[in-house]
């Protein structure tokens, strides 16, 4: 009983009759914290997700939720509540009804559950589409409505399955502020599962890595990706060149790495394979003599002043202390 | 110049010839279909003094007042009556045992493909020799044909296999992911069923509903050997088909397809008028 945190996973696993989709996976999550559970298609995030949610059984393994074991719990006494990648909105109900459901689920008569379905959509600033069926809705709209749904459960723990993928770009940035806001005022616990590192690091108090059904790495964004533990998370954050050291693999964050000539420091030699611009840095990929590619993001200023084209000879430099050393495989 | 303009103003300039060709194939079937059927229609309105072939002699209802005259078919309104009271249980059953069979069939079990294969293969036993199959049963077990025993379990194996195909598709198209989302907000099971899966499967229940009933209203094969002494509708008309030559029999036809399409008529109107509340209820307020 440990109510420092509101999430703790025990060696929790999932198999499937020829698979292992969670592997020993053991995590806490502190109270009041935004999580992002990180990693490339079948890592094993959704379904760690789902298994928290109790959509999924466990085939091993504790779930706690601020202290108490859950593992076998039917969602709704687990203090948890979904947002459905899709929305999962019911097409035959409105938006009214919708964010009502729970409540009428639990016999809560029909003025008072309207009065505070009225309220959990002012929440979200849709009280104006309280009559409107979910097919009459934008994107954004039903993922507000599906919101103050899970919300008006009074979850301890909100469950979120890549909430941003069905939106466009620019919505997708504002929706992530509006979210990690909404996780500060109510002071629960978020988990978020997404593919994008972008998201996670911009959002997540307490990022996991994910991979082949474990986890990686897990800890504050700033911390994964200064002191990545292995070749894959650094790869996987992006950023970093993977390099070979003396020890074993290192990583050298891009943005650490210049133009320069060979000289006594650690540097490597080879032909200019693309230039991106990219604003206020200029990513320059390099194809060195092993067939690897490597890259650098250099400022613009410092790139325009020698532009180098692709098929041009390069040299890439970075001092001792930006090597970090990777645990090898 | 301008040569070019008519080619893009208007799906009318130059069409293939393919399209007269198919054109002309299609207003045939359509005469194919419909023509025979407007002859009957025709010439249930014939006069008192014509026949059964044209010309028309006058025209008058007197072959439909026939039809109610006690002496001449007083078995018809009957039979009528019959066949719907019949169709509505059938249809009612299907529907009950449909859904829940086409809603467990998503979860594999074993003997599920066993059962799936059962359920199916009596639509392609012959029709005529399932009905006399089950006539046969009742005779040798000792009990008497009747509407609602023998000639509704024939209807059944007719009807069931449409319904759980139908319900198949039905389901297939149905995202699982509203049931969890009912889970996540506390639905019990029954909640569940009651106030997300139904609803959503709604118009393909309607459809099933629909399909059974007229399956069922107009079915012969089945029902002729299992009916014993009482006829549906079907039985009935084939019976004055064989017996009577008059334009009587055209105006029964006139009769069961109106009767048909009011069916269809007050089903739609339902559904529509469904539709309008829902969509009010989403307006209003």
């Amino acid at each position: 009983m440990d109510a420092r945190f509101d999430v703790e996973l025990v060696s929790v696993t999932k198999r499937y009759a020829n698979a292992t989709a969670v592997d020993d996976v053991s995590l806490r999550i502190p109270r009041a914290s935004y999580c992002c559970l990180l990693g490339p298609s079948g890592c094993g995030k959704t379904t760690t997700l789902r298994m928290i949610a109790g959509h999924e059984a466990v085939t091993d393994g504790d779930i706690l939720i601020r202290g108490a074991n859950v593992t076998v719990a039917p969602p709704i006494r687990r203090g948890t509540a979904m947002m459905f990648q899709s929305y999962a909105l019911f097409p035959h109900l409105n938006c009214l009804d919708n964010v009502a459901f729970s409540l009428k689920m639990r016999g809560i008569g029909k003025a008072e559950r309207n009065r505070k379905a009225h309220a959990f959509l002012a929440l979200m600033h849709m009280e104006g589409f309280a009559q409107r069926l979910p097919a009459q809705l934008s994107g954004g709209q039903q993922q507000r409505v599906a919101l103050a749904r899970a919300l008006i459960t009074q979850p301890r723990v909100l469950l979120l399955d890549e909430p941003l993928s069905a939106l466009d770009p620019f919505l997708r940035i504002k929706v992530r502020e509006e979210l990690k806001r909404l996780q500060r005022e109510l002071a629960i616990t978020f988990i978020h599962v997404t593919h994008s590192q972008d998201e996670a690091m911009a959002m997540a108090d307490l990022m996991v890595v994910m991979e082949d059904g474990r986890i990686r790495q897990a800890g504050p964004p700033r911390e994964v990706f200064e002191q990545p533990t292995s070749a894959f998370v650094a790869r996987f954050i992006g950023g970093h060149n993977v390099l070979s050291g003396d020890r074993g693999p290192i990583a050298v964050r891009a943005d650490r790495c210049r133009l320069g000539t060979p000289g006594d420091g650690p540097h490597l030699s080879g032909r200019v394979a693309a230039v991106e611009y990219q604003g206020g840095v200029v990513r320059v990929a390099l194809a060195i003599d092993d067939g690897d590619e490597i890259s650098a993001l250099v400022p613009d200023a410092t790139f325009y002043r020698a532009p180098l084209e692709p098929g041009d000879p390069a040299t890439f430099v970075w001092s001792e202390q930006d090597v970090h050393v990777l645990q090898s495989a | 110049m301008l040569a070019g303009s008519g080619r893009i103003s208007g799906p009318s300039a130059d069409r293939p010839w393919t399209f007269y060709a198919l054109a002309t194939l299609f207003g045939a079937w359509l005469l194919f279909l419909y023509g025979p059927m407007a002859v009957i229609y025709v010439l249930s309105f014939q006069g008192p003094n014509g026949g059964v072939t044209f010309p028309m002699v006058g025209t008058s209802l007197t072959w439909f007042r026939d039809i109610f005259r006690p002496e001449q078919m007083a078995n018809l309104p009957a039979a009528f009556l019959r066949s719907i009271e019949l169709a509505a249980v059938v249809s009612i059953l299907t529907v009950i045992i449909s859904v829940s069979a086409g809603l467990g069939f998503r979860r594999r079990f074993p003997g599920s493909g066993v059962l799936f294969y059962l359920a199916v293969a009596s639509l392609v036993m012959p029709s005529l020799l399932v009905g006399f199959g089950i006539g046969l049963g009742f005779q040798v077990l000792g009990l008497p044909h009747g509407l609602f025993t023998s000639a509704l379990g024939a209807q059944l194996t007719w009807t069931l296999p449409f319904g759980l195909f139908t319900m198949f598709a039905v389901v297939n198209r149905f995202n699982r992911t509203y049931e969890e989302a009912a889970n996540d907000l506390g639905a019990s099971p029954w909640q569940r069923l009651r106030y997300v899966t139904l609803p959503i499967l709604m118009p393909g229940i309607i459809g099933i509903a629909m399909g059974a009933f007229t399956l069922s209203y107009d079915e012969y094969a089945r029902t002729t050997l299992t009916i014993g002494t009482r006829n549906t509708l079907p039985l009935e008309i084939y019976a004055l088909i064989s017996s009577a030559t008059s334009p009587t029999l055209f105006a029964i036809g006139t009769m069961t397809t109106a009767v048909s399409f009011l069916l269809i008529g007050i089903t739609l109107a339902v559904v529509l008028r469904m539709q309008r509340k829902r969509r009010q209820l989403a307006g209003e307020q």
